[in-house]
């Protein structure tokens, strides 16, 4: 697990050339996908993943995700954090 | 979850059903400018008149997507050696797959790369011979090679499709590791394989050519984990080790029939690439089953999928879930019977003879002239 590390407020997460998310219809599941690698994604990585546009602020984001989850940003933000940097330091998500 | 599965079926010996295929491996040809002496393909290589053709191809892919396949690897042979790979690349992508194009980087110009960038490719996987022409042209057998792929490989980066690079790494280029490394970063490789030879195909048959020394394989490993800590954030190196110095055997291809499969250039369904040498599977064909009927209930898949085909010592072995045997094909290449246990195991009676015998091949100082690989030299 990577340590945790803040993500700024304009910050745009973007996945980077040759990272896929998609539905994996046959599974019932979304996947992030890379060469050679398949990162099977949970419910909320899920709604978290399909906001990663390349446009959209990490503020933004979460801002979605406080309405979607009806939970305050300080309580989501960790695990939002979490994950992202993760998934940066796999290089599947760029930061 | 399997137990209690098992537990609701009639008979304890029926296997769950499996979970759909990850990964599908589409041998799109055999026609190939290299010529090297590792080559993974069988000794009898499908002519290009028994190819298959552009629609079934489309329509394999397009099984393959529904199935629940994720990652297709399109190779061969040289896989854009087919006038279609542009259209067969761009279906492949359209269905959903993703797409990882495996080649010798010879005869793709910028032309060609571009259109298979914009058709849809996600990855390319480029094969790497040697670290300087003379290696290189000596196993795979083609002048300039070296040249040629370094260009590649630059204009892939440039175009900022993620690159891998594949070593398979043997005797004639075991002692060029580091700078195979180096070669990779130089590149902007994003990824690098230090592929150890499984001897299989034409590897199998050129082994005594290829088998490297244990001493020479032992330093490669500090070699590899060196450099990995020192490049970490910039290059991955994944390292696949000669199984016939290994205490346990691989698990191939994550278990008969249960993560990837493969199809030949004439449209044979395979659990592995080399599962014809396992002449009596009855392998079906992509003109005759679709994909789904293949994977589920072909015969060659139903062989030796699970556990319950296993004899002694795999049968009560605490590790039969963890590698399933080992490999069919080499159970069957080195002991005679597909259904032993793959003889690299530590619990297998030929491990020993295995091993010294590895041992042994590597030691001859004029091992003589390796087997180039072709279409009539089988």
């Amino acid at each position: 697990m990577a340590e945790l590390r803040g993500i700024a407020d304009d910050t745009v997460p973007a996945l980077p050339r040759g990272v896929k998310f998609r539905e994996d219809k046959a599974r019932g599941r979304h996947v992030l996908l890379g060469p050679e690698r398949i990162f099977e994604a949970d419910p909320i990585a899920t709604e978290i993943l399909k906001r990663i546009d390349g446009r959209t602020t990490f503020k933004e984001i979460l801002g979605q995700l406080t309405q979607l989850f009806t939970a305050d940003e300080a309580t989501i933000r960790p695990d939002v954090e979490a994950l992202l940097t993760d998934l940066s330091d796999k290089q599947m998500v760029t930061l | 979850m399997s137990e209690t599965i098992l537990l609701d079926r009639p008979s304890a010996a029926v296997e769950p059903r499996p979970q759909p295929p990850l990964g599908l491996l589409a041998e799109v040809t055999h026609r190939c400018p290299l010529r090297c002496t590792y080559c993974s393909n069988p000794l009898q290589l499908d002519p290009k008149s028994s190819e298959l053709d552009t629609e079934t191809w489309k329509r394999v892919f397009s099984e393959a997507a529904e199935l629940g396949v994720i990652h297709l690897h399109m190779s061969g042979g040289e896989p854009t050696a087919r006038r279609d790979i542009v259209e067969l690349m761009r279906h492949a992508a359209e269905v959903g797959l993703y797409t990882n194009l495996i080649t010798s980087g010879i005869g793709v110009d910028e032309a060609k790369l571009d259109a298979l960038v914009e058709a849809g490719c996600d990855h390319i996987q480029l094969s790497m011979q040697g670290a300087d022409e003379g290696i290189t042209q000596r196993v795979g057998g083609y002048k300039g090679g070296f040249e040629r792929k370094q260009a590649f490989a630059r204009a892939v980066v440039a175009r900022g499709v993620p690159l891998t690079l594949n070593a398979v790494i043997h005797r004639m280029n075991i002692h060029q590791v580091p700078e195979m490394i180096e070669k990779a970063v130089e590149f902007g490789a994003k990824r690098l394989e230090i592929a150890h030879t499984q001897y299989y195909g034409w590897a199998l048959k050129n082994r005594a050519q290829l088998m490297p020394a244990r001493e020479d394989v032992d330093r490669t490993i500090e070699e590899v984990e060196t450099a990995r800590e020192r490049l970490k954030g910039t290059l991955v190196i994944d390292a696949v080790f000669p199984d016939y110095y290994a205490r346990y055997p691989k698990l191939c291809n994550g278990g008969w029939g249960t993560r990837t499969f493969s199809v030949t250039p004439s449209g044979k369904v395979l659990p592995c690439h080399a599962a014809e040498t396992i002449t009596h599977l009855g392998f079906w064909n992509v003109r005759d089953h679709s994909l789904a009927e293949t994977w589920y209930d072909g015969p060659a898949f139903e062989a030796y999928r699970g556990t319950s085909w296993m004899k002694e010592p795999c049968r009560s072995c605490e590790r039969k879930h963890v590698d399933f045997g080992g490999c069919r094909c080499q159970a069957l290449a080195l002991t005679g019977d597909a259904a032993n246990t793959d003889p690299v195991c530590i619990k297998s009676p030929l491990h020993e003879s295995i091993g010294a015998m590895a041992t042994t091949e590597s030691a001859v100082a004029e091992p003589g002239a390796a087997t180039y690989r072709g279409f009539r030299a089988g």
